[in-house]
């Protein structure tokens, strides 16, 4: 190997890469971090929760240096309804006992603290670099171009997120197909403290995760609210090709999002500071590409679509953490170059990656019922509309009513075909 | 500056850009997109970078968040050419 090489060159400094970066340098390998933002972070939006786990995987204790927002006690589900909404509250304060399970977090400083840690340890990092393709000698990838010039390493680990140009210029996959993947929009709004701990019913560092259906036309998708320290992080994910069809443009459903009383009741007296999109992998487990490496070259984070969406759960920064774990795992073993992929594929098993994103392989077809994100909101909405509703008439017998409300809404027949979805999904 | 409905520029106007003045880092083909008939750009791109002027699409890099959708959305490739901005141009977030 030439002098002026790296043991690694790693492209991108988001999670995946940072992880990768960090164990590779601490282990006294020479590594040269690419991120193409002015800094780690600059390019990056995510809805905005970390699970600690992954931290803590990387090296125990981790996470208390890490910039994050707050630690996540309430776990909120709301279905919309025009002018109304039915939001289930789950508080547990376990949540956040020991290590809190997960954090709200703003990637901006997230990112660049991750690869602070990188180049503390040894790598060295680079901003402002966008890298435009790969050096191949002999089918082999050894190095990367960057403009005019031109590096080299033993191994290119792409982090270079959910649009990975460079795996496909590798020829691993092609580009990312629409079904495959939503389309998130998002406003950071500054919000203080003192209004989110009261709206929110918060202490010191405590956080709220929201997720919401029933505000995107009907169209594949939920919104997403998460408290962070003096802001509130507000968006709604698409699926783009159903989007397309309905017709409106995103960010006027968006913004009729940020508008409806219940939500404008949280966030009302902030102001927006940032306005983000991005792309998600939405596939899961279906959705990773058969090929994760070539000699000289692996693909790990949003890069190989990692991603976990229960409706519920979302998940895509623990696993790139935990990929870039895994990589410089694999590159640290390799004995040579044709091991590392292999070996690469055998730590995405033995750290718990591909078995996780196993588990839930079937939860996207969940997503393929439509009614979820129209008309079974509207359902529950008008249900509680009757449950709480007193004017002084007598009123219709219960169990008749709320037959009414659900038949005006969905058929028996879409309710059981729905039923038998979502039962084969999970 | 209390919440309000922003407006696709008002939007635009909350980040920070560095435009890389007359290199754009997505090319369209008119032709292409002038037989394009569902035309998805316009409606999905979260920046609304893709508009209709006197019924031809127009694309404006300038305001571009850089995610992609129009790439992957682009049924009948007027989208010729989908990079990323040259390093230090294009946005920077600094909340997101």
């Amino acid at each position: 190997m030439a002098d002026d090489s790296f043991d690694a060159i790693v492209v991108g400094a988001g999670p995946a890469g940072c992880a990768c970066a960090y164990t590779l340098a601490k282990q006294g390998k020479s590594v040269l971090l690419l991120e193409r933002g002015n800094s780690a972070g600059a390019k990056n939006v995510s809805g905005g929760r970390l699970y600690t786990y992954a931290l803590e995987l990387l090296e125990p204790g981790m996470y208390l240096r890490a910039p994050l927002q707050r630690k996540i006690v309430h776990e909120q589900m709301m279905l919309l309804g025009e002018k109304s909404a039915t939001t289930i509250d789950y508080c547990d304060y376990g949540l956040g006992e020991d290590v809190p399970q997960s954090y709200s977090v703003i990637r901006a400083s997230l990112d660049e603290w991750f690869a602070g840690e990188a180049e503390a340890q040894g790598a060295v990092f680079a901003s402002s670099q966008l890298v435009d393709g790969l050096v191949e000698e002999e089918g082999k990838i050894v190095g990367i171009k960057a403009g005019e010039d031109e590096m080299r390493a033993g191994v290119v680990v792409a982090a270079d997120g959910v649009n990975s140009l460079l795996g496909q210029k590798a020829g691993l996959f092609p580009d990312a197909k629409s079904h495959a993947v939503g389309v998130g929009v998002k406003e950071t709004i500054e919000l203080s403290d003192a209004l989110i701990s009261q709206r929110f019913a918060l202490k010191d560092d405590e956080g709220t995760a929201r997720v919401a259906i029933g505000c995107t036309e009907g169209i594949s998708g939920g919104a997403f609210l998460y408290t962070n320290k003096g802001s509130v992080s507000l968006g709604i994910v698409f699926n783009p090709q159903q989007a397309a069809k309905n017709g409106r443009h995103i960010q006027d459903i968006f913004q009729d999002f940020k508008m409806h009383p219940a939500i404008l009741a949280l966030i009302e007296g902030g102001t927006s500071v940032e306005f983000g999109g991005h792309l998600v992998p939405e596939m899961g487990y279906h959705g990773i590409p058969k090929q994760l490496y070539r000699e000289g070259m692996l693909v790990v984070g949003d890069a190989a679509q990692f991603g976990i969406n229960t409706g519920m759960i979302i998940r895509g920064m623990d696993l790139a953490i935990v990929s870039g774990l895994a990589a410089a795992n694999a590159i640290l073993a390799a004995k040579s170059a044709a091991e590392t992929g292999p070996l690469y594929m055998k730590q995405l098993e033995e750290l718990l990656l591909l078995p996780n994103m196993r588990a839930y392989s079937e939860f996207h077809s969940m997503f393929e019922i439509s009614r979820i994100f129209n008309a079974y909101p509207v359902l529950a909405n008008q249900a509680m509309h009757f449950l709480f509703t007193v004017d002084g008439r007598v009123p219709p017998p219960m169990l008749k009513k709320l037959m009414q409300i659900v038949k005006s809404n969905v058929t028996f027949g879409q309710m059981a075909a729905d039923s038998w979805k979502a039962y084969r999904s999970i | 500056m209390n919440i309000k409905r922003l407006s696709p520029e008002e939007l635009l106007a909350l980040n920070r850009y560095e435009v890389d003045e007359g290199k754009p880092h997505i090319l369209i083909d008119k032709a292409v997109c002038s037989r394009c008939s569902p035309r998805p750009c316009l409606v999905v791109c979260p920046a609304r970078c893709y508009q209709l002027k006197d019924g031809e699409v127009n694309f404006e890099y300038a305001g571009c968040l850089e995610c992609g959708t129009c790439r992957v959305m682009c049924s009948d490739k007027g989208v010729t050419s989908w990079n990323y901005p040259r390093g230090s141009f294009g946005v920077t977030f600094r909340c997101s």
